[in-house]
């Protein structure tokens, strides 16, 4: 083993073209471990990690890039290296095809007219470029993490008082007058209008939407702690009071982890202003609480989808369990359970996007009892080691634990692979549940990904006389460049089952791996 | 609410700091955008920076 550490000063590179580099020098032969990151704090706690944090990477600033790499031996280290080298070097080439500002300041006259900033620079130095944007009159963006909660606050208040938006820090995706920013899906124009503190959660309901013919008139991400009582919900209020100015949006979703009980009354109470129906869906909230109180609530992302298109033709919501007759849904999952070996129990849930993970944890741990996880519903269910399962375990694979230095699941299916492996050798698993999100900023190529592991898993059980189910839902449409219906049929003829929504594909794992035993408890929710 | 507030129902004209992909994505979209070949202020010196932004008042 030989391990190197390389320190170019005053050399940087964004985050995802040094993690697909470090992943493309990680992949060559002779190659033990591969950093390639910045002097970022958090950069340095992932070196550490890889026992690559020498003491020239510790003394390395956020400007300085650090190359740490273990090989076999010298000749492995060398072509490395060289690899390294040349990868960087493309990069640059394409950059200086370009003529590029370096400062927003340089930026805005260029672009005097900009109405919007997007910001994904390493959190400690968000809140800074965020300050200028707004100072300078700008809409803002934030895709960064680690920002705090009152910086966070500080921004948004700046916000109001200016007239601005401030979507973030942390939002993963919005969609404004049709554009996606950050990672999102392409969907259709019209008149349903979000706000999502919840980033799958709000690719997930503008996909459905979508997908049953209907658009959206603009969706604006807040960022996970817009509802905490710091912030206050400051975005979440501001949209809707945007939509409810906007001509365009005919009916409002707002999407959400369950929020601070004074936020969500607070929240509620300016929906109740609004002149447009209001869709609430505060996954895992007390939803006769927000009934009581006169809203349309939604249990599921779905339901939060198919309300809101029902309300756009005046119509009533009808709640589904499943798309499909229950009678259908019972030989499908029967044609699974029967071909399961008598130990094989347990649901194993390995999801790229979190809010779909808390959906899923939500939806059946009514009907499986405990389920563990590394985000769980209750503290003791708390996965002691996220990568080891136990019993039903249903893992965030986009958690900090699992991105520290590495691309999102989303995009690089390497670790969620590896896992797919392992629960699907494990005798105690009956099925995988997995979701499928595409749109920009994903794979490009989901499925091709998971097509190995999927098979790989499914001969190793028969040749040990048992049957693996696999059962998904892919977040996207037709007009994402993946192409939602190619990603299908690839999928499909792996023998994955997939469903139309991360809720069904959810209830469908748990019928299966209880056997059936749970049907009668399921198909009554449909009734309630 | 000026023109620049307004937002919704206009052609959006995007200034990019951090990830080149979210500036190539929006390309994509046929959409006005500028990346900023950002660095590190004060050459990525944290304590430096702090006082940087205590004198520019942030």
């Amino acid at each position: 083993m030989i391990v190197t550490v390389i320190i170019r000063k005053n050399t940087y590179r964004d985050s995802v073209i040094l993690m697909r580099l470090s992943n493309k020098v990680a992949e060559l032969d002779g190659v033990l471990q591969a950093g390639v990151v910045m002097g970022t704090p958090t950069n340095k706690e992932f070196l550490k990690a890889l026992n690559l944090l020498t003491e020239d990477a510790r003394q390395a600033s956020p400007n300085d890039l650090v190359i740490a790499l273990d090989t076999q031996d010298e000749k492995s280290m060398d072509h490395a290296l060289s690899e390294v080298d040349r990868l960087l070097t493309t990069r640059v080439s394409k950059d200086e095809s370009k003529i590029v500002p370096k400062t927003l300041d340089s930026a805005l006259r260029v672009m005097p007219d900009a109405n919007l900033v997007i910001i994904s620079v390493p959190g400690i130095f968000a809140k800074r470029e965020a300050l200028k944007g707004l100072r300078k009159g700008l809409n803002v963006f934030i895709f960064s993490s680690n920002v705090s909660i009152e910086d966070e606050l500080e921004l948004k208040q700046l916000a109001l008082e200016k007239g601005l938006l401030v979507m973030g820090p942390d939002c993963g995706t919005a969609i404004i007058n049709n554009i996606v920013l950050g990672f999102g899906n392409v969907v259709n124009q019209g008149n349903i209008g979000i706000v999502a503190a919840a980033g799958t959660g709000l690719q997930q309901v503008s996909t459905l939407i979508h997908n049953e013919g209907f658009g959206i008139s603009q969706a604006i991400g807040t960022g996970g702690n817009d509802l905490s009582k710091t912030v206050g919900g400051i975005m979440m209020i501001e949209g809707i009071k945007r939509l409810e100015q906007d001509d365009e949006t005919k009916v409002i979703v707002l999407i959400s982890k369950p929020p601070n009980q004074e936020i969500s009354e607070r929240v509620l109470k300016i929906a109740h202003q609004s002149s447009k129906p209001v869709v609430v869906n505060f996954l895992g909230g007390n939803i006769e609480n927000i009934e009581s109180q006169g809203y349309t609530a939604a249990k599921t992302l779905e339901d939060a989808a198919t309300t809101a298109c029902a309300l756009v033709q005046g119509k009533q919501a009808i709640k589904n369990i499943f798309t499909a007759s229950n009678e259908e849904i019972l030989s499908i999952a029967q044609s699974e359970w029967d071909r399961l070996a008598a130990n094989q129990n347990f649901v194993r849930g390995l999801y790229t996007g979190g809010t779909l993970s808390y959906e899923a944890l939500i939806l059946i741990t009514p009907l499986l009892g405990e389920i563990f996880s590394n985000s769980p519903l209750k503290p003791h269910l708390k996965l002691d080691d996220s990568t080891l399962s136990k019993n039903h375990t249903c893992v965030d694979m986009g958690a900090e634990e699992f991105v520290i230095g590495r691309p999102h699941p989303m995009i690089d299916y390497t670790l969620r692979n590896q896992r797919i492996i392992k629960e699907g050798n494990d005798p105690e698993t009956a099925v995988i549940l997995l979701d499928v999100v595409l749109g920009y900023g994903s794979h490009d190529n989901p499925a091709t990904e998971l097509i190995s592991p999927i098979q790989e898993v499914k001969a190793n059980a028969e040749r040990n006389g048992r049957y693996l189910s696999v059962v998904a839902s892919i977040v996207g449409t037709s007009l994402d460049h993946q192409d939602f219906h190619k990603q299908y049929k690839l999928l499909e003829d792996v023998g994955v089952i997939i469903m139309p929504s991360n809720a069904q594909a959810a209830r469908l794992a748990a019928l299966i791996a209880t056997r059936g035993a749970i049907q009668d408890k399921l198909f009554e929710e449909a009734l309630k | 609410m000026t023109e620049k507030e307004k937002l919704f129902n206009k052609e959006l004209k995007v200034i990019n700091i951090g990830i080149e992909m979210f500036a190539d994505d929006l390309e994509k979209q046929n959409v006005d955008v500028i990346h900023v070949n950002w660095r590190p202020p004060a050459g990525g010196d944290l304590d430096i920076l702090k006082l940087l932004e205590k004198l520019e008042g942030s």
